[in-house]
């Protein structure tokens, strides 16, 4: 089997949009239901937000913030590739888009912990 | 060669007839899908980034409820930005969401289409819902 299509980081992208596509939409509709539910009342709200204070919330929101900035910045490269014809130095703009994406990531955890 | 000829003849025929109607009716709805998938796309590239920039500058310092409210309450434009956000959202998420299923468990057709929508349509309920209690 010829693996070389798959080897490029365009590839990588291709999943990493898809993935992250995937569990950002699964995650939505909780989210949504769950920041409804809780903002019917100031202390219902802190209640959820202090429940956010565990460690293990703080990584799982790290990692969706990972995920969202994965999927906006890889998705910019998607739309300037479709709507802009901007076809060359793909791989720098793979990297770019790794890049904003752990830099979100980082910036959030320095921020939270 | 007869086979052929005749094949010419039928197209024009068969592509206003009926038999082509529902692939018409399937590219022309794929295609509005793509244009939703692409607009909200555009929408949410804007709204993602305000969302995030907020995000890692808010927790800064520990989030309260006090704090949230005190900038969404009776705040027009908040308002507005929310709910065109979880509309854009919703029906991003679940157009993604029906490409995926189609390529992988190959479901497809019109109702799995319009379920999609409808799945869309809640989420983005549920979003609209969080946004005027942000505002109210």
């Amino acid at each position: 089997m010829d693996l070389r299509p798959r080897s490029h980081p365009t590839y990588l992208a291709f999943v990493v949009h898809r993935v992250s596509g995937l569990l950002l939409a699964l995650f939505l509709p909780l989210h949504f239901w769950a920041l409804g539910t809780a903002i019917s009342g100031e202390a219902r709200l802190d209640g959820l937000l202090r429940w956010t204070e565990n460690p293990i919330a703080k990584a799982a929101e790290t990692v969706l913030v990972v995920l969202l900035a994965a999927h906006l910045a890889g998705g910019l490269r998607v739309l300037a590739l479709e709507f802009l014809g901007w076809r060359s130095r793909q791989k720098d703009m793979v990297a770019v888009s790794a890049g904003i994406a752990l830099l979100f990531g980082l910036v959030f955890l320095l921020n939270v912990v | 060669m007869s086979g052929a000829s005749d094949r010419r003849r039928a197209e024009p025929q068969g592509r206003s007839g009926g038999v082509n109607r529902p692939r018409n009716r399937s590219a022309r709805g794929e295609t509005h899908l793509w244009v939703v998938q692409r607009l909200t796309a555009m929408l949410l590239a804007i709204a993602v980034l305000v969302h995030l920039v907020m995000i890692v500058t808010a927790v800064r310092g520990g989030l309260s409820a006090a704090e949230i409210l005190s900038r969404t309450r009776g705040n027009e434009a908040w308002l507005v930005f929310y709910v065109a956000f979880a509309l854009a959202a919703g029906l991003h998420g679940a157009i993604g969401l029906r490409n995926i299923a189609a390529e992988t468990i190959g479901l497809r057709g019109r109702r799995a289409d319009l379920a999609w929508v409808a799945a869309g349509l809640v989420t983005a309920g549920f979003g609209i819902r969080a946004a005027i209690g942000l505002y109210a």
